[in-house]
């Protein structure tokens, strides 16, 4: 096979896949031009936003076997620091850079802190330890509403560039049987893809780098590792503090695009589940499972819950058919309690089945089953 | 670990471990300095030992499970709100809160009657939601940290959103019957009449699982199995069917507890469970994993500090109890009470 040094001679591996794989990357550079209308590139922008974060914790989960629930900590510590770096600077590219740095040298110094507090003396504790830290920040989080708007979050412009009144041609560019202004909404979007794609390629380079084997060597016997000589637990923190700063490049970006940051956006636990749950089902241990798993998710997730409430229509009908008649009150129970489940509100209940069965039965995911 | 006593020295007693009892002492006396109000001072002191009780009964399980099979249950927190939530139906309007019916009752014995009911059920309840939990969710990944966590995480949504589907997302009003509400004057301190309540029954907890695992034969092989299961097994115990009854009992304790939170905090979210794991976590890593007396030390600890700051800077409460693990991590990495058995 010709050496595929910008993938670092870690390739799909396999045709179907690596066919999968390249579908998923090209609709998503070209979904402005592909897809009409204003949810499609919404959609779009969070796959990408969530390739980055998913990415990275696999990292973590998959290469490292290290359960961490502070993902969105860090996720929600990045799109902070550009969100009240806009507001209180107000938009510039200097506040953008300013906000990113000082996020990125929160992270660091977070994860290398809990890293090593937790690490050094057995990696269950990490789990437990990054639980409570991310629940005690997202408390803090609410609370400081002076600098983080609260539960209400912060809305903030960007600069000029990025805005959709910005033009870069005077021509609107062809689509699919649309045209699209070239407007900077769209420059925005292809920065975003291309940053996602250049971080997921560095991040990539790392699990196949040396450092890389050691960290699959951790995963695969601890002790083994140790034995052979290697720090385990200075290993471990590095994998930790590397994920923890492309999850808060990720959040910058997500808070970049959104022009908007608030706690359920970037910190709440969901959003922790909603990531295990990609990197599961893309695979863990892959990396090019965060592109899959990120995708197959956010479609579900935002036009498969329609479906579900329509699936859940018709038996609300016949319960309300059913209460005023004298039918069996067990059987109308029974059946009120099903359209409660099938209801959109207890999507959460559906994922969870999802997540332990593919826990279960597809430990490997789809890149897995698929190599 | 040292202090294995060796055939051939002579054996020697080792001396008893006193100090996280006096850090304890410690943190309760400093506390009394900073706030100089010695009513205050009390109230607070009554208030986190009542929740460092609470706490300590839904811990005690957990540790256990873990150091008897090394399982780590993320899942925990269901026991916990299953708990509250049966209880709300006990006491509720359909239950005993109907009215006539003994919660609404003039005479104070039938009131507590109708409480202690409502505990007994929440505990059969949960103890038989634990039992599908360890055949459905745990049994199938034991051995395996990394998906033990995942699926235990898993399920735990899972049952919490069922939940919801039953009692609905609201906050669900869990009424204190007319006995316990109110508080006992004493001299300027007021102390909560459920706070003492929840202290004696924790108390009863203590000593009835001190006595079970120091005086009967199954405490012994629990507490054998903690310390080396594969000896326990070549022995010819049945430490897997140990490990069911054990986990089975965490998950009824983790009920009565979720009961007694419920009734604490007197308002009841499907979130419960998840927010009292978070200090149940910090709990059993600051005891030692395994260890029942440590996570005793340590829910005491965490009970006080979270009241105490929780009247001093009310905005870093939570943060004062990770701090408070990072301390006593850094002078006892391995928790309060190491176990030997640690893999």
């Amino acid at each position: 096979m010709r050496k595929l040094a910008f993938l670092s001679n870690d390739p799909p591996k396999s045709r179907l896949l690596a066919a999968l794989l390249a579908a998923v990357v090209a609709a998503l550079a070209l979904a402005p031009l592909l897809f009409p209308g204003a949810k499609a590139l919404a959609v779009a922008a969070k796959i990408l936003v969530f390739v980055l974060l998913v990415a990275s914790y696999d990292l973590l989960l998959g290469y490292t076997g290290i359960v961490s629930f502070a993902h969105t900590m860090f996720f929600g510590i990045g799109a902070y620091g550009i969100a009240i770096a806009c507001t209180v600077l107000g938009p510039s590219w200097s506040a953008i850079g300013l906000g990113l740095m000082a996020a990125l040298t929160t992270s660091a110094l977070l994860a290398l802190l809990i890293g090593l507090l937790s690490l050094r003396v057995r990696a269950i504790f990490f789990a437990m330890v990054t639980l409570a830290v991310a629940s005690a920040t997202q408390t803090l989080a609410s609370q400081l509403s002076a600098w983080t708007g609260g539960e209400d979050g912060l809305n903030f412009r960007v600069p000029i560039e990025l805005s959709a009144g910005y033009r870069w041609l005077e021509t609107p560019l062809p689509g699919l049987g649309f045209s699209v202004p070239a407007d900077g909404r769209l420059l925005a979007y292809w920065g975003l893809f291309a940053v996602v794609s250049a971080s997921f390629l560095i991040l990539l380079r790392v699990v196949n780098s040396p450092f890389g084997r050691v960290l699959q060597a951790i995963r695969e016997n601890a002790f083994r590792a140790e034995a052979i000589g290697f720090r385990t637990t200075l290993y471990r923190t590095q994998a930790v503090v590397i994920a923890a700063l492309f999850a808060t490049l990720a959040g910058a970006l997500l808070a970049l695009w959104l022009r908007y940051n608030g706690p359920d956006t970037s910190l709440s636990f969901e959003l922790m589940l909603d990531i295990l749950l990609m990197v599961v089902i893309g695979g863990m241990g892959t990396m090019y499972g965060a592109w899959l798993g990120s995708a197959l998710f956010l479609l579900a997730q935002n036009y498969l819950q329609t479906a579900l409430a329509s699936l859940g229509q018709p038996l609300a009908d016949l319960v309300g058919l059913l209460v005023g008649s004298d039918a069996n009150r067990i059987l109308v129970g029974v059946l009120s309690w099903s359209v409660e489940l099938l209801s959109p509100q207890r999507w959460l209940l559906w994922l969870g089945i999802l997540f332990v069965l593919s826990v279960y039965y597809f430990p490997s995911g789809i890149v897995g089953r698929l190599r | 670990m040292a202090l294995q006593p060796d055939a051939l020295m002579p054996s020697h007693r080792v001396p008893p471990d006193i100090a996280p009892w006096l850090l304890i002492a410690a943190l309760a006396a400093g506390a009394f300095f900073v706030m100089a109000s010695p009513s205050t001072w009390l109230t607070l002191t009554i208030a986190g030992l009542a929740m460092g009780l609470m706490l300590f009964i839904i811990a005690s399980g957990l540790t256990l499970v873990f150091g008897l099979m090394d399982v780590l249950n993320f899942g925990h927190g269901v026991f916990i709100a299953t708990g509250a939530f049966v209880a709300t139906t006990v006491l509720g309007p359909a239950g005993f809160g109907a009215p006539g019916s003994w919660l609404l009752a003039p005479e104070p014995a039938l009131q507590i009657l109708a409480v202690l009911a409502a505990m007994v059920l929440a505990m059969v309840l949960t103890g038989a939601l634990g039992f599908l939990f360890e055949r459905v969710i745990v049994r199938p990944v034991y051995g395996q940290h990394l998906k033990q966590i995942l699926i235990t995480m898993g399920g735990m949504i899972v049952v919490e959103e069922l939940i919801k589907s039953i009692w609905g997302a609201q906050a669900i009003a869990l009424p204190l019957p007319e006995c316990l509400r109110g508080v006992y004057l004493l001299g300027d301190a007021a102390i909560e009449r459920f706070r003492l309540f929840a202290v004696l029954i924790g108390l009863g907890v203590l000593l009835a699982l001190s006595q079970l695992l120091s005086r009967t034969k199954i405490g012994l092989l629990v507490r054998a199995g903690v310390q080396d299961r594969e000896m326990v097994e070549s022995l010819g115990y049945p430490v897997r069917r140990l490990f069911v009854a054990v986990f089975v009992a965490g998950s009824a304790l983790a009920g009565l507890g979720g009961a007694l939170w419920g009734l604490y905090q007197q308002t009841i979210t499907a979130q419960i469970g998840a927010q009292v794991n978070v200090l149940i976590f910090i709990v059993i890593i600051m005891g030692g994993l395994g260890s029942v007396t440590g996570s005793l030390l340590a829910a005491l600890l965490v009970g006080l500090m979270a009241n105490y700051t929780g009247f001093l800077a009310p905005k870093i409460a939570l943060f004062s109890n990770i701090g408070l693990m990072v301390a006593v991590l850094s002078w006892r990495p391995q928790g309060l009470r190491a176990l030997a058995s640690s893999r």
